[in-house]
């Protein structure tokens, strides 16, 4: 939806504002301002005031606090400060453990995207498809987004439980040797499993929105011309889904880098051998469990740049939809 | 549509059906093994159909596990990162959509960058700022050396460790809903505010009479979906609650899950699983239509 500023015929009516506007805009407004707006100094500070407290609190003190604290190392009682500059990043990149983990990750949010994907597409054209029941397919699959990542976690390592899981046992019976406690792979695959099982009723949910807004004309005009409905989901639908699509894999990789701490912690811990120690886990591990405050601050701060390079990724996607501008 | 393609109709009806099984496995299971006794479940070869222990079972877990006070817990939190998100949200989007004044750029800025980073990235600094949230004022303090001015030693300590506020204000700490308003409000017509002008109406009255009520739909469907997310939470109440009667019940359920030196009470944990998921899915359920339509809005 773009800012419909602009929608409104610019009437001269009595609530023109701003007698003396310095940058006056092309199309007669104030970008991302309503035109018909109010002056008052203080007001709006007043409303303004709650959002900004918590945010001070608990988001810019905390990571301006990250930032200063990948500069010094800190002894596990807080006794001792010492500034070593460029320091813990330096030991962090040199760390087996760390280049591990960053290899897992990467593997982990890749592997988990491509099946997340793969997935809600085939499901959301099969959806798009069907006329009957569609409304019951919808509600059946859009149920894992209900279900806690850990909740997730759980009932997917029951299954794969190498005592009592049932999948366990058929896997067992074809002869494979199953073990997701010594098997690096098997626990890699168990938590890729959990994580999109988890996120594939949200991308899942975005492309059946978006494949409703493929304007009906265009698909009727190929099928005219003898296009069958998979030539036409693979040279109209998709592409025009394509920005949609773009949108899921950033979010996927935001769900995968930051939200699957939970199904980490409940089905593997990180284990075995660091198999599926994905990076969030690590700066949990380290910070609360290892207590080395400077590499948990220094993960935490290449993490933030990761997390910003993200955002500006996803807003390349969505300028094209949102006015940003103030 | 516009012809008739049997084939790919009947595979894609079986493409939906293998992906409602695909989402049912998990939860059929943990209903199977939540009605079984310890015995059962540790059978060769493992139970496929339910048993007959599941409302035994159910009140083990209630029991075991805390539940009850656990279920209040969770609802408090859900519902109070819900509703304080919300309110801040809605006052500071209509302060930057509706207002000119001067710090504007700067508050919005502030705000957008907020939106940039995942709580999850700041674990160990946000945890001490909720182990003392006066810490900052104590270091203003210090480095303005009040302490010597007023001859006392200042000493300042606020824990919210444990109590509702900490396991709720660092999730209420981001701005997505505050862009989302915002976003709807520059949709709304001017007219309706000139018109307010025109009555007399104060900035406030305008807010309450005509801005809120018109929100109400976006308030419903972000409602529902912070609803989830705080019900869903784990690594804040797992940081934030050492008390285990301040623990909520997603956190509460994990304890349940049996470790390798416990009795392997996958029956119990796998009810209380079904119990914590419950509330939620009864809102996805129940809410649906809502819950879509706020999700793709967050998402535009």
């Amino acid at each position: 939806m773009r800012a419909s500023t602009s929608l409104s015929p610019a009437l001269p009516g009595p609530v023109v504002t701003a007698p003396r506007r310095r940058r006056v805009a092309p199309a007669g407004g104030t970008r991302g301002l309503k035109r018909a707006h109010f002056r008052e100094a203080r007001l709006p500070l007043l409303l303004l005031l709650p959002q900004l407290l918590v945010l001070l609190l608990f988001f810019f003190i905390p990571a301006l606090r990250a930032l200063s604290q990948s500069f010094v190392l800190t002894d596990p009682f807080g006794n001792s400060v010492q500034f070593v500059w460029l320091d813990n990043f330096r030991r962090l990149i040199e760390s087996p453990e760390y280049r591990s983990s960053i290899g897992v990750t990467f593997w982990f949010t890749l592997a988990q995207n491509a099946l997340t994907i793969v997935m809600a597409l085939v499901l959301a054209f099969a959806t798009d498809r069907v006329l009957r029941g569609r409304g019951f397919y919808r509600s059946v699959i859009l149920l894992p987004y209900a279900i806690a990542p850990v909740i997730a976690g759980i009932l997917w390592a029951f299954l794969f439980n190498t005592a009592v899981g049932p999948i366990s046992f058929v896997l067992h019976g074809l002869g494979i040797d199953w073990d997701p406690n010594r098997h690096g792979i098997d626990a890699f695959l168990l938590v890729t499993f959990a994580a999109s099982w988890k996120h594939i009723c949200y991308d899942y949910i975005f492309l059946i929105a978006a494949l409703l807004s493929v304007p009906p004309s265009l698909l009727e005009a190929a099928a005219v011309d003898g296009a069958g409905p998979l030539l036409r989901f693979a040279r109209i639908s998709l592409p025009m889904i394509g920005p949609t699509i773009f949108f899921l894999v950033v979010m996927n990789f935001v769900y995968g880098f930051f939200e699957t701490f939970a199904i980490v912690d409940a089905v593997t811990h990180g284990g075995p051998g660091g198999a599926t120690m994905i990076l969030v886990y690590k700066v949990y591990i380290d910070g609360f469990v290892h207590i080395d405050l400077g590499s948990s601050a220094a993960q935490s701060v290449l993490m933030m740049i990761f997390a910003l390079v993200l955002t500006v990724l996803q807003f390349r996607y969505v300028e094209r939809n949102v006015n940003y501008d103030v | 549509m516009v012809e008739r393609t049997r084939g790919i109709d009947i595979a894609c009806h079986g493409i939906l059906i293998l992906g409602g099984l695909l989402v049912c496995l998990p939860i059929y299971f943990a209903f199977v093994v939540g009605s079984h006794t310890v015995g059962d479940v540790l059978a060769v070869p493992p139970p496929w159909l339910p048993g007959r222990e599941f409302f035994a079972n159910a009140w083990a877990a209630w029991e075991k596990g805390n539940l009850g006070r656990l279920f209040v817990n969770s609802f408090i939190v859900a519902a109070g990162i819900a509703v304080g998100k919300i309110a801040v949200s809605l006052l500071s989007a209509f302060a930057i959509a509706y207002f000119r004044f001067r710090w504007r750029m700067l508050a919005f800025w502030l705000i957008f960058v907020s939106l940039m980073l995942p709580v999850e990235v700041r674990i160990l600094p946000t945890y001490e700022a909720v182990a003392n949230v006066a810490l900052p004022l104590q270091w203003l303090i210090d480095a303005l050396d009040l302490g010597r001015w007023l001859g006392i030693e200042v000493t300042l300590d606020w824990n919210m460790m444990n109590s509702y506020g900490g396991l709720i204000l660092p999730l209420v700490a981001s701005a997505t809903a505050t862009f989302l308003f915002r976003q709807f409000f520059l949709t709304v017509p001017e007219e309706l505010a000139e018109a307010a002008r025109i009555d007399g109406a104060s900035p406030l009255r305008f807010f309450r009479s005509v801005l809120l009520p018109l929100s109400v739909s976006n308030i419903v469907a972000l409602g529902i979906i912070l609803f989830l997310y705080g019900w869903n939470q784990y690594l804040w109440p797992l940081l934030f609650t050492t008390d285990k009667n301040m623990a909520t019940a997603v956190i509460g359920l994990k304890d349940l899950i049996p470790q390798s030196d416990t009795e392997p009470a996958w029956n119990v944990a796998m009810n209380a699983a079904l119990l914590v998921m419950l509330p939620p899915v009864i809102v996805v359920i129940a809410l649906q239509r809502w819950l879509v339509k706020g999700l793709v809005d967050a998402g535009k």
